[in-house]
């Protein structure tokens, strides 16, 4: 589980990444799964350790669709709307899963690499194979409580 | 012997309820008090019958499948530890003709093997290779390479001695070698499939590179979306270094190889050489200008390595079998095996690891069996950026040269089927929607036409009133990505884009206003 990140915290997760070569996208997805998001302190701190720019910092974490700079959602679904799936029915599950409750995110993803049993989602992390809109929709009604 | 029963522990195998399948067999096991065995292994790659289960008995090995939690009773009851009868039962799963008909190599150990059981991988032929690297010398192996045939797997089909030799013949003598684990493409799986359940083999493959090259330093580059993946991964990595098979000795060679696990971050992009080099440094993923290649200066500035997963888990085979044994299959300068990954409408989805040389139409129609519903209208051969071909095309052999020459690509050998339901129109947006979302920015034929190029196809999609003009509109804007992209992304989207045009015009022009 994640949850908010101390100084010390932060500190042991740059120390334990400072000497490695390339050490910033590790990094960056070691206080993600501390915390969930990359707060506005690591940043301060990463790009003081590494010595880059606050502004390639942003820019190397803006690039990237994992990394988040807000809290996250109580949930996430993630959709594949790549070929394979669009084939065999994403684009219902996408539909099904525009009302989603507030507390999930719904995001477009292409590929997790299920193509043999699309359409696939991920909820939570977890993967999901051979879809119907019914089955979103009780996920959605699941993921509410 | 007693009684064992195989059950797939890989990703997708586990969404379609292998683990609720091995729970309910394990209880039910000790509720009748019978023995046996169940042990969780790599996938065969045959997920339309997922959850699949293999029983080893005395007399043979049986197969059940797709199996549900709440057959499990039925199935016992049915004699399912002596093979007995049963709706689904499947007889010798390596007697399903879907099997018999190819030629295992790279996956020879798929649906056989612990993945992380460094004595099942040794037991099968594990490190053999390496082993004998080590005998004959790495001159003598890059002969066997050479002779092998082998071209590189991630889709571009470069000879692999060329590029080892320029990395093997710079001056400066730190070197790296780099797994492209970064399997972006939509229907491709085959990599996923043997870094969750054979990791062993990619890491002897890249021990062999590393000692050839003269690297010391490995990494490979595995996609986020893939999380079992970059889990089985790094554990057999930290079980190799203690096997002696990676770290500072291997395999009593006086020589280091270390490996180093990195995980992408929802970047396709990453999957291109230049740009997952620059990840790996810490960097956005953008492309690089060349030259300089990365034989010359790759990762960190130094000359580096690159290969596809595929590649590398390729070499423990040569290495063991000779390169000869390995050129024995495939045609013309296709050499080998290639893993093809079944995906979309198919009735049978799949892997199919064969010599190059079969029909499109065999792979579709004999091995995917078809659509599930209705016809095959079109197939994508080689994701995203690969050609739509439509069964007027199943003659073409699986060859590099021969796809080439009818205007597409074989790539790395995945397959997306649709059925005639498909709006080939909406499916052209769709790579122009894929390339924008994707694209990293630094061209701008990639930034800009994506984005300009659907519009296009938006217009065309509501019955546009100047459909012929779109089009060569369309046609022209393709060309510029084609001619002037940095690299493959917007460099391949003419690919899927023109060949939907050119099958199925009607649907691009005649869709009246809407």
């Amino acid at each position: 589980m994640t949850g908010p990140l101390t100084d010390e915290a932060l500190a042991a997760l740059i120390e334990s990444h400072r000497r490695q070569k390339g050490a910033l996208l590790p990094l960056l997805h070691a206080v993600q799964a501390a915390c969930g998001y990359i707060p506005e302190t690591a940043i301060a701190a990463i790009a003081k350790a590494l010595r880059i720019s606050r502004a390639e910092l942003e820019g190397v974490v803006s690039f990237y669709a994992d990394f988040r700079r807000s809290p996250p959602n109580l949930h996430r679904l993630r959709i594949c709307r790549a070929e394979s799936c669009r084939a065999t029915g994403s684009e219902a599950l996408w539909l099904a899963a525009q009302g989603a409750p507030a507390d999930i995110d719904v995001e477009a993803v292409y590929c997790l690499g299920a193509c043999a049993a699309s359409p696939a989602a991920e909820y939570d992390g977890r993967l999901l194979c051979r879809l119907d809109p019914a089955r979103v929709a009780r996920l959605l009604q699941e993921g509410k409580s | 012997m007693t009684v064992r029963v195989r059950i797939s522990e890989d990703s997708v195998a586990c969404a379609l309820g292998a683990n609720e399948v091995a729970a309910a067999l394990a209880a039910a096991l000790a509720e009748r008090g019978l023995q046996a065995e169940v042990v969780r292994v790599s996938a065969r790659g045959l997920y339309w019958l997922e959850p699949l289960l293999e029983v080893d008995t005395d007399t043979g090995s049986f197969g059940y499948g797709p199996v549900t939690a709440a057959d499990i009773d039925s199935l016992l009851d049915a004699g399912l530890m002596q093979g007995g009868a049963h709706p689904l039962a499947l007889g010798p799963v390596d007697a399903l003709p879907y099997l018999v008909r190819q030629q295992r190599l790279v996956f020879a150990r798929a649906g056989l093997t612990r993945p992380l059981s460094l004595d099942d991988y040794l037991e099968r032929g594990g490190y053999a290779g390496l082993k004998r690297l080590l005998a004959m010398g790495e001159d003598a192996f890059l002969a066997e390479l050479e002779a092998s045939g082998l071209r590189g797997r991630g889709g571009a089909a470069f000879p692999a001695h060329i590029k080892w030799q320029s990395v093997r013949t710079q001056a400066d003598t730190e070197r790296y070698v780099v797994c492209n684990a970064d399997e972006g493409d939509s229907g491709a799986y085959a990599d996923r499939m043997l870094l969750e359940g054979d990791p062993y083999a990619l890491l002897e493959g890249m021990a062999i590179a590393a000692l050839c090259v003269g690297a010391e330093q490995g990494y490979v580059y595995v996609r986020s979306e893939y999380p079992q993946a970059i889990e089985k991964l790094r554990q057999a990595v930290a079980r190799a270094e203690a096997a002696g098979f990676l770290g500072g000795d291997i395999a009593g060679s006086g020589r280091a190889f270390r490996v180093e696990v990195r995980a992408g971050a929802g970047a396709y992009i990453c999957g291109e050489e230049s740009a997952l080099i620059e990840s790996i440094e810490g960097r956005r993923g953008q492309v690089r200008a060349r030259p300089p290649l990365p034989a010359v200066s790759g990762l960190f500035g130094k000359p580096t390595l690159v290969h596809n997963v595929l590649s590398l888990a390729s070499l423990p085979v040569i290495a063991r079998d000779g390169g000869a044994a390995f050129y024995h299959f495939g045609r013309e300068r296709s050499r080998g095996t290639l893993a093809l990954t079944l995906a979309g409408s198919l009735r049978q989805c799949g892997l199919v690891e064969t010599a190059f040389g079969p029909t499109l139409g065999e792979l579709v129609n004999d091995f995917g069996g078809g659509a599930r519903t209705g016809c095959v209208k079109a197939v994508q051969v080689g994701g995203p950026l690969g050609a739509w071909l439509t069964p007027d095309d199943f003659e073409l052999p699986l060859d590099y040269e021969a796809f080439a020459a009818r205007g597409a690509i074989l790539g790395h050998g995945s397959v997306v089927a649709v059925d005639e339901t498909c709006d080939m129109a909406g499916m052209a947006r769709l790579a122009f929607t894929f390339c924008a979302a994707e694209s990293c920015g630094k061209c701008t034929p990639c930034r800009v036409g994506s984005v300009r190029g659907g519009e296009i196809v938006d217009r065309l999609m509501a019955g546009s009133h100047h459909a012929a003009d779109d089009v060569a509109l369309l046609l022209e804007l393709t060309d510029t990505l084609r001619d002037a992209s940095l690299c493959a992304l917007g460099g391949m989207l003419h690919y899927p884009v023109r060949s939907a045009l050119e099958h199925f015009p009607g649907e691009f022009t005649e869709r009246g206003p809407q």
